[in-house]
């Protein structure tokens, strides 16, 4: 599927998830954020820059993972983005939503 | 005499010391495994052990008896892995290898979700997945009269990431053969957005929750378990009530991964996801639960893992280029209760589907849709695993890599 988001056109699948990283950019994470009812600060930029790196480099994404990541803790990553936060800032990020196998 | 160590006589260990011995030639090879346990469980069927299903002698063998000859069997704890040395401390005595092979596995850590392990565990708080867990659990539900079952995941990744969905439909299940259905509530609580995460499966399978009248709680991250009130509460606010916790507590990889410093945020060992290798160390390999691969932890992953590791190991010994084949492949039956289960196949990059498995259009197991076939695959697996699993025996007609004809794929955009 394809979506143009600020006026461009990128490719997403289903749930709205972009499914080719290089088509990302910040000013698409703006818009997608703002579909979620996210207005971006640095603290955002640097969560969306740490689960990035977590994807380029293959490894799994987790809760635990964030907490002992020291760039945020459990409750202020729930606060920024609200109703499943790892869902969500995936969507921003530009990266696939963590999965269970079914 | 060059040497192979194994780490852990589980499901993997156990089935690389088979596959090796009939590779190596003795007399160059010294092949050694070590466990903590002189007990190999069959750790699906703590699935069906709280439910009756089961008893204690269908999950626990001698793990002796699958420990081909040729092979040293070591029984004590390991302490350290020291890379630098190619040595392995163990409780007693120091073992040095040419190539180590990981296979340690994952376990629950109640411990690290704040008041799970506390004066009410294996009271009205139960895993099911280690055996006393289980064993507890069944004995609990023999006598227990009714109220809020609560089925909960604390966090991913964790082993066999669809038994606590079917510890869910069984339960279903197992009230209404005790006709106390009406007195017992089942809630799914799970940390991901939804029981189910893959649009395909989500689409097929939901209606499953539904008519078993399962509620499901949703993005629902731990933080504590109010053991004197009977509630779960979570990172953003949510709050669960329970009379009966059935809690997946978190899966890390064994502390003495941690201790050796290989591990991740999970004590998983980062690991090449197609050769199996371990990133750190070119000589030291990855198998199973262990590692840090983005594929499900399930005895069948691990089994198609080993055919490849097998010949990896080979091919560095010769010192020839890895092969990069793993693909992630899993197949996986799903109990959905009533004596009907659900078969799924996939990998890395595709998704469960329709279809089916193994003989292309003609099954005779179906791909994500209940059938009676499907459970008795599920029940032939228990045999499957002791006689040929284990035993490193290759399971006719089922290839490692996954196979793409007799399914339903939608084309890739
Ligand atoms: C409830 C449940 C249901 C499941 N259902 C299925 C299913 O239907 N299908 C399926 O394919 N899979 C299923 N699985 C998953 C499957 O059991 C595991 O994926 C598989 O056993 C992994 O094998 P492994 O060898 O990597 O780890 P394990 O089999 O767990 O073995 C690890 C071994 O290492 C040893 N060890 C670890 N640390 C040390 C140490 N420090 N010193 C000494 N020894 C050590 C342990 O004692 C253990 O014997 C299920 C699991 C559970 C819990």
């Amino acid at each position: 599927m394809e979506k143009v988001i600020n006026g461009k056109t990128v490719k997403v699948n289903e749930e709205g998830y972009l499914t080719d990283l290089s088509q990302w950019d910040k000013k698409i994470a703006v818009e997608l954020a703002k579909e979620k009812g996210i207005e971006m600060t640095d603290k955002h930029w640097e969560v969306i820059d740490y689960i990035q790196n977590k994807y380029k480099s293959e490894e799994p994404l987790s809760i635990r993972g964030i907490k002992k990541s020291g760039v945020i803790n459990i409750k202020e990553f729930y606060d920024l983005f609200p109703g499943g936060p790892l869902k969500v800032s995936t969507l921003i990020a530009g990266i696939p939503k963590p999965k269970s196998c079914m | 005499m060059k040497k192979l160590l194994i780490l852990g006589a589980g499901t993997s260990g156990t089935m690389m010391a088979n596959h090796m011995v009939k590779k190596l030639p003795r007399e160059d090879w010294d092949i050694t495994i070590v466990d903590q346990y002189k007990t190999h469980y069959y750790q699906p069927g703590f699935l069906f052990l709280p439910f009756d299903l089961y008893k204690s002698k269908d999950v626990k063998k001698k793990g002796e008896n699958f420990i081909p000859r040729g092979v040293n069997y070591v029984l004590q704890k390991i302490d350290k892995i020291v890379p630098e040395k190619n040595q392995v401390i163990l409780e007693k005595e120091i073992l040095s290898y040419d190539i180590l092979i990981i296979a340690t596995g994952t376990k629950i850590f109640p411990g690290e979700v704040e008041g799970m392990k506390g004066p009410k565990w294996y009271k009205n708080i139960f895993d099911f997945y280690t055996y006393e867990g289980a064993k507890a659990l069944r004995n609990k539900l023999r006598e227990w009269e009714g109220g809020k079952l609560v089925v909960h995941i604390s966090e991913m990744p964790i082993k066999c990431p669809v038994a606590p969905l079917e510890f869910a439909f069984l339960a279903d299940s197992y009230f209404i053969n005790k006709k106390m259905r009406d007195k017992v509530d089942i809630t799914f609580v799970t940390p991901m957005g939804g029981a189910f995460t893959k649009p395909k499966a989500t689409k097929a399978l939901h209606y499953l929750l539904e008519g078993k009248n399962i509620k499901e709680v949703t993005d629902f991250a731990i933080e504590r378990v109010d053991y004197e009130n009977n509630k779960i509460y979570d990172y953003g606010g949510q709050e669960v009530e329970y009379d009966l916790l059935v809690t997946v507590p978190p899966n890390l990889g064994d502390p003495v991964i941690e201790r050796s410093g290989l591990g991740d945020d999970m004590n998983f060992v980062p690991t090449h996801k197609a050769t199996l290798q371990s990133k750190a160390h070119k000589n030291i390999f990855v198998i199973g639960d262990a590692s840090n691969l983005p594929a499900s932890k399930a005895g069948s992953v691990a089994h198609f893992e080993a055919e490849i590791l097998e010949e990896n190991i080979l091919r560095y010994i010769k010192g020839e280029p890895l092969k990069e084949e793993f693909d992630g492949h899993a197949n996986c039956f799903i109990e959905t209760g009533h004596g009907k289960a659900l078969l799924i196949d996939f990998n890395y990059t595709h998704e469960p589907v329709e279809g089916t498995f193994p003989f292309p259009g003609v099954g005779p197991l179906k791909l994500l849709k209940e059938s009676r076939m499907n459970h008795f695959g599920k029940l032939a697996f228990r045999w499957i695993y002791w006689n040929m699993l284990l035993k490193g025996t290759h399971i006719p007609f089922v290839s490692a890599t996954m196979s793409e004809s007799g399914k339903h794929f939608e084309k890739e955009d």
